[in-house]
């Protein structure tokens, strides 16, 4: 998995600037895809390109539980966002729902990715290579559950 | 193991779980509403695209639906989300659905203790993330997104990794004029909004023995705003009443074992708390009442699960008995039956008198979405529970959260107002 870091030096990146509220009322994916991130970058859906990683700090997600966060990321292109921490509703619909992946780092590796680094992600090996910067990051591996659940695709493609 | 772990235990047929264990627990009670019900229509459409058969839920008596955040419906989408969410209630034979404009209808948390529709010991789940309001009832209840929900709805259990407790004793009694709301934002001020993050937050003590009901739900409620699973109260005599007056008397309580475990407790005063508000853009942003004084304010806004409850109309009525407000205010109580109490108090003249506007009950304006939003630079005081840049309005508005005693003597000033200070 490979893309280009687009980065938010911040914590608490809530649901209400990565989906607002006006736009509960839309189910069209692609159409909740063009208001990803407006409440914080009127330009992300301009910049984003498919395959692109957001990298934020703590609490990425935190605030409501609309769905329709990871959904407008996720059609927006986003595959992976790589952050300090996670709010837990966030981070289990976007595993849940198979929408993108949380990668959880610690905290030098974050202040390390600039924006607009090129990033090759390697779940595999619990992996994630910054080719701008030639070099290697470790990333937090997926808890056993939620591992199991990202391989079957989502939690209704997984086997308890 | 404490009251968490047991009815965790309990619903996943298990003898014993300690906090990380992974655990799929039976649901006994499923929520959505006309944000959450259409996303779950949407998986169930992604799913049947996908070749799965869906023509029946697990067991459609485990499931109610509220109409609350775009009514009254507020643009021609959210009209056609309420037209989907009641065919989808029709066709899975969901027979509680409180809708709005036929009775009792509400914000679905609200309706959740109101109408009782969910009872100690049980594990409840809701497709809205201040689900963890009515842990106060004495059961688990944590939000969840459409996949999941729409997951307990048709297989009805859902996967939990058992949360950490932390403990917050309350000694004592509230001093007058503070609220439970000035508890929960000076808790959230110290442990930041992640600093229950996946973990669950028991509140106990005499304070909060000697605490109404409806106010240990304010305190539920905002543990979302600490990133918390959920939030929980051992029942009482109290919980017992406030359910039995509902007409709810069989269910199987649920308390922690004389040596339960914490991973942390923390310890307040209740004497030493005093008028509180989160300034913005997030609720752990605190500071007392008094030393924001000086901050003037276009609009105040009583409403929500949070802060539109009976007890909390009856507080901002004793402030506003006999006086005029100086900026925009609107209440709108948080579920019909409030609303018919509340008039039946007189208090809906009260605010009437002062020159308040009152509205149906809603979601609208606490998320942003319609009915009363922010402009570009407006300040609004809020009995609300979020206060990220937007989340009432424009981007460039600010939000302060506060109780309603604050929030209606800020009403009468047109500033950030103290209500041991007004005269």
């Amino acid at each position: 998995m490979k893309g280009s870091a687009i980065k938010y030096e911040k914590d608490n990146i809530d649901t209400d600037v990565i989906l607002p509220g006006p736009y509960l009322k839309i189910h069209d994916y692609n159409e909740l895809a063009k208001h990803a991130m407006e409440g914080l970058d009127r330009d992300f859906h301009k910049k984003v390109k498919p395959g692109d990683f957001i990298v934020a700090g703590r609490n990425f997600g935190c605030g409501s539980s609309r769905e329709h966060a990871p959904i407008a990321l996720s059609y927006s292109g986003i595959k992976a966002v790589v952050a300090v921490s996670f709010a837990r509703i966030f981070y289990r619909n976007a595993v849940d729902g198979a929408f993108l992946l949380p990668i959880e780092v610690e905290e030098e590796t974050y202040r390390d990715i600039s924006d607009g680094d090129e990033l090759e992600l390697e779940t595999a090996k619990n992996e994630i290579r910054n080719l701008t910067k030639n070099k290697t990051y470790r990333m937090k591996p997926f808890p056993d559950l939620i591992g199991k659940i990202i391989e079957a695709g989502g939690l209704f493609n997984y086997r308890p | 193991m404490n009251i968490t772990e047991k009815i965790l235990s309990r619903a996943s047929g298990r003898e014993r779980v300690a906090p990380d264990d992974v655990v799929f627990a039976n649901v006994d009670k499923v929520m959505v509403h006309d944000v959450s019900g259409p996303g779950v229509i949407a998986v169930f459409e992604k799913l049947r695209k996908g070749g799965m058969k869906i023509d029946k839920l697990h067991d459609p008596q485990k499931v109610w639906v509220a109409e609350d955040h775009f009514v009254p419906a507020a643009d021609k989408i959210s009209a056609q989300n309420i037209v989907l969410l009641t065919q989808f209630a029709r066709d899975f034979g969901i027979t509680r659905h409180f809708k709005y404009g036929m009775g009792q209808y509400g914000i679905c948390h609200t309706l959740s203790h109101e109408e009782a529709m969910v009872l100690p010991g049980e594990v409840y789940v809701g497709g809205d993330s201040h689900t963890n309001t009515t842990g106060a009832l004495g059961a688990f209840a944590a939000g969840l997104g459409h996949t999941d929900v729409a997951y307990v709805l048709l297989n009805g259990k859902i996967w939990f990794k058992v949360p950490e407790t932390l403990y917050f004793r309350l000694d004592g009694k509230l001093p007058g004029y503070v609220m439970a709301k000035d508890l929960i934002l000076r808790i959230i001020g110290e442990i930041g909004t992640d600093g229950a993050a996946y973990k669950t937050m028991e509140f106990g003590g005499t304070g909060i023995s000697g605490m109404s009901v409806e106010e240990r739900l304010t305190l539920t409620n905002m543990t979302t705003e600490a990133g918390a699973k959920s939030g929980i109260i051992e029942p009482d005599q109290k919980i017992r009443d406030y359910l039995a007056q509902r007409g709810a008397a069989t269910y199987r309580e649920v308390h922690g074992d004389t040596d339960a475990q914490y991973a942390k407790i923390f310890e307040y005063d209740a004497s030493e708390l005093e008028p509180t508000v989160a300034k913005p853009f997030s609720p752990e942003n605190v500071a007392p009442a008094r030393e924001l004084s000086s901050v003037p304010l276009d609009k105040a806004y009583i409403g929500s699960c949070t802060g539109a409850k009976l007890e909390d109309l009856r507080a901002a009525a004793g402030i506003l008995r006999g006086r005029k407000v100086k900026i925009r205010t609107e209440v709108l109580p948080a579920a019909i039956s409030i609303y018919r109490k509340a008039m039946e108090e007189g208090l809906i003249k009260i605010f009437m008198d002062a020159g308040a506007m009152v509205g149906p009950p809603t979601c609208g304006a606490c998320c942003g979405a319609h009915m009363g939003v922010l402009a570009k630079d407006e300040v609004c005081i809020s009995t609300t529970n979020r206060n990220f840049p937007g989340r009432m309005g424009h981007v460039d508005s600010k939000t302060y959260l506060a109780s309603p005693l604050v929030a209606a003597a800020s009403a009468v000033t047109g500033k950030i107002t103290d209500p041991r200070d007004i005269k």
